[in-house]
């Protein structure tokens, strides 16, 4: 990249002059720094899951969440800047409280994620703020069934079957693209998102790190919650047994 | 210095994704003097480190009071520290006003982060240049977390921020198992272990320079008059006197020996420089 | 306190329609003739009603009763509303007084305990904290003139400790082992009272469940505004249960005796 020095890639107000964004692309940079988050589409449910990378042995374990709650129904996993999730997770429940003042019914997601695209997109305009440095994977089960979102430092946002962001997303998407999401139950899914996150930290070689995972599907009756702990435990050892036997 | 063309203001990203007002903003934190913090199942405590500009002058104030059930102890910006303190305090009598709850230690500290957050996107106005560690007690027990200018917030069985932090750190990574089931003596020792870690060479703890906090049932040590809540206290001058007895010279630890000696390996390695860089 | 609904909140005239029975538009002080009559006006009555709510304390935890009546005036307007509702894992509130308030009130309620769950901390809002938050919303409203027309029950159970309170549209707030609201503060209070009050900690459930239908009953046959079908709701530790409405049995044989009323012509 020659954008260095040119002068161009100071601002997110300014386009370099072959019609660039510097900056955003920038924004990017911070989310590819991170630990991976992926989320699952699969045929009853949603699953979320987080690398999150460890930078103190004297933390709180379990303590300190990357996986947020936006409303019963609505699961939302970053990568990147931890603050800016913070950030964008307080204004998703805004929304939705939003809606659901004006309609008195759940957000339904698409919804959701494009009045957050919105509000993405208006931090790339500026020079007086700077974008987002973070991916939003975005889950929910609405009346429309299971859906999921990813959006972008530069407020795109597409809906997927499986999604990967941060550091480790290409093998992590390549391992998504090997299952068959439509027909895997979401007990089944937390098995295949502890393995991937496994997998794709086993790569990296990186500093210790704890595996976060969420669920919305019929057995949480269509409530975002923590995956059960005995269900994690289970699904990290098997997760452990797979990376033995990989390749 | 590290100058560069991407480190003039907080909306500028470098093209390594970095924002570098935010990471000297950090280092603002390292300029002020040490504080320490650590939990047990039964209590947080705090301990700083006051500097004084001269024979003349009083010893900074390191601590502040939430509530009944929040304390913090902060390294960094004074001024910066008393507008989120202010802060803190709201959002706590809010909480007992219109629930009639102490407000969960999280939420407050998440509070302070998200208002922190603001200040590393927009133009105009600069991160704070502050760390805080906030102890509390709440409906899960006792807490520890740091705050810092980034806008990030984490939850810490041992933490240690400000200048050559970084020793205290190391003390508190080598005895933290040790520190969920102390006594609130014990606890109170090794943070004054830690801090001491901190210091320069030629200096030492005393009752002038230390300030401890605490949240828990009433230590032997101090006065009557402590409410059986356990709320939070700050004691300095002569109520600190009777822990820095029970501290245990360097190089004389009986419990683990080769602790002493790699922890004032430390503190000699960072004993020179005013600032120890982290990380 | 006024069992009338219609006439909280205003000065009392025994001389013109003591009883409180004119239809709405002929209620007296309906038209506020003072010097600011012609400025901003809020609520002034509440439209639709519901009667008493009734709650007590027994050993498992909190059992609270109403009927299904909501009035419109003296007409039985709609006859299965829900006047008992459940707020987050731990509480349920009851209404009497106007029903639009009341489904305002479950709106902000709900919005606050999704709120809470979105946090997913650990940290939750019990029936004591809920009741603090309605008793500053119900106060400050009535400092601004602007009152939510409603006398509220709210009853509880967290952490092994049961919990009843009261609060109003004046944002008085009490608290009892027995309490109930509107006509059933003069009827069934007294009769909660002498069933309960000792006996908290010894009372079942099937026991509780037969106070509440007597009183219910009692309050059927003498409250001109309620209705023979009401739910009951216990909250316990193992959680919040609310009946379908259920009917209650009633005798009226003896008012064949009544002069007026039944077959006599003189």
């Amino acid at each position: 990249m020659t954008s260095i020095g040119t002068g161009y890639d100071l601002s997110a107000s300014t386009y370099s002059p072959d019609g660039r964004i510097f900056q955003v692309e920038y924004a990017t940079k911070a989310v590819e720094n991170s630990g991976t988050a992926i989320g699952l589409k699969v045929k009853d449910g949603i699953v979320l899951a987080v690398e999150k990378l460890i930078h103190s042995k004297l933390l709180v374990p379990e303590a300190n969440r990357r996986i947020q709650t936006i409303d019963r129904h609505i699961g939302l996993a970053t990568a990147g800047l931890l603050a800016d999730g913070r950030h964008i997770a307080n204004r998703a429940r805004d929304e939705a409280v939003n809606y659901r003042d004006a309609y008195d019914a759940p957000t339904p997601l698409k919804i959701l994620a494009d009045r957050l695209g919105l509000y993405v997109q208006a931090y790339t305009l500026y020079s007086s703020v700077r974008p987002f440095g973070i991916s939003t994977i975005l889950g929910a089960v609405d009346k429309d069934g299971p859906s999921l979102y990813v959006v972008e430092p530069s407020g795109v946002f597409f809906g997927y079957n499986g999604a990967a962001v941060g550091k480790g997303r290409q093998l992590a998407k390549t391992e998504l693209e090997k299952l068959n999401l439509q027909e895997l139950t979401i007990r089944e899914a937390v098995y295949e998102a502890a393995r991937i996150i496994y997998l794709v930290h086993e790569d990296a070689k990186e500093k210790e790190f704890e595996l976060e995972l969420s669920w919305i599907g019929q057995e949480t009756k269509g409530v975002h919650l923590q995956v059960p702990k005995d269900l994690q435990r289970d699904a990290e050892a098997k997760a452990k047994a797979a990376l033995e036997t990989f390749e | 210095m590290f100058r560069n063309t991407y480190d003039s203001d907080n909306t500028v990203f470098s093209p390594q994704g970095r924002l570098h007002q935010v990471e000297y903003a950090l280092e603002a934190v390292k300029q002020g003097s040490a504080a320490v913090g650590l939990r047990s199942k039964t209590h947080a405590v705090l301990l700083a480190l006051k500097r004084s500009t001269g024979e003349l002058a009083s010893y900074q104030q390191k601590m502040f009071r939430i509530d009944d059930h929040v304390g913090i102890a902060i390294a960094g910006l004074t001024s910066d520290a008393r507008v989120l303190s202010n802060f803190m305090r709201q959002q706590a009598l809010s909480s007992r006003m219109l629930f009639s709850r102490a407000v969960p230690v999280n939420r407050l500290v998440n509070a302070i982060a998200d208002k922190a957050q603001v200040n590393t996107q927009e133009y105009g106005r600069r991160p704070y240049g502050v760390g805080f560690l906030v102890i509390g007690h709440d409906e899960s027990g006792p807490h520890l977390y740091e705050f810092s200018p980034s806008g990030n917030s984490y939850e810490y069985y041992a933490m240690s921020i400000g200048a050559r932090s970084q020793s205290a750190k190391t003390y508190l990574e080598k005895h933290y198992e040790e520190f969920a089931d102390a006594s609130l003596e014990d606890l109170v020792r090794h943070g004054l272990h830690a801090l001491r870690e901190t210091l320069q060479q030629d200096k030492e703890l005393n009752v002038n320079n230390t300030s401890i906090g605490l949240i828990g049932p009433r230590s032997e040590h101090e006065k009557k008059g402590v409410q059986p809540t356990g709320a939070f206290r700050i004691l300095e001058n002569d109520d600190v006197e009777p822990f820095l007895q029970t501290m245990i010279a360097k190089g004389s630890e009986p419990a683990a020996p080769a602790a002493p000696a790699t922890g004032s390996g430390g503190a000699s390695a960072s004993g020179s420089g005013d600032v120890q860089m982290s990380e | 306190m006024d069992h009338f609904p219609t006439n909280w909140g205003r000065p009392r005239n025994d001389a013109y329609d003591a009883y409180g029975t004119f239809p709405l538009p002929h209620r007296p002080n309906n038209n506020t003739k003072d010097a600011f009559a012609s400025a901003v006006q809020r609520t002034q009555q509440p439209i639709v009603t519901g009667t008493s709510v009734l709650a007590l304390k027994y050993k498992d935890g909190i059992m609270m009763a109403a009927d299904t009546l909501a009035s419109y005036g003296s007409l039985a307007r709609f006859k299965d509303i829900q006047r008992l509702h459940p707020i987050g894992n731990y509480t349920v509130i009851g209404a009497g007084g106007d029903m639009s308030d009341f489904q305002y009130i479950q709106k902000f309620l709900q919005e606050l305990i999704i709120d809470e769950f979105t946090s997913q901390d650990g940290h939750d809002l019990g029936p004591a904290q809920i009741h603090e938050y309605l008793s500053q919303v119900m106060y400050s409203r009535r400092s601004k003139l602007n009152p939510l027309w409603n006398s509220l029950l709210v009853g509880g159970f967290k952490d092994g400790k049961s919990f009843l309170a009261y609060v109003d549209l004046l944002g008085t707030t009490y608290s009892a082992s027995t309490l109930a609201t509107g006509y059933g503060a003069y009827i069934a209070q007294p009769l909660l009272r002498k069933e309960v009050e000792g006996k908290e900690d010894t009372l079942t459930e099937e026991e509780a469940a037969r106070i509440m239908e007597t009183c219910i009953r009692v309050l059927y046959y003498r409250d001109a505004r309620s209705i023979d079908k009401y739910q009951l709701a216990t909250i316990t530790a193992d959680g919040i249960k609310i009946t379908d409405s259920r009917p209650i049995s009633t005798s009226w044989s003896f008012a064949e005796g009544i002069r007026g009323y039944g077959a006599q012509t003189q």
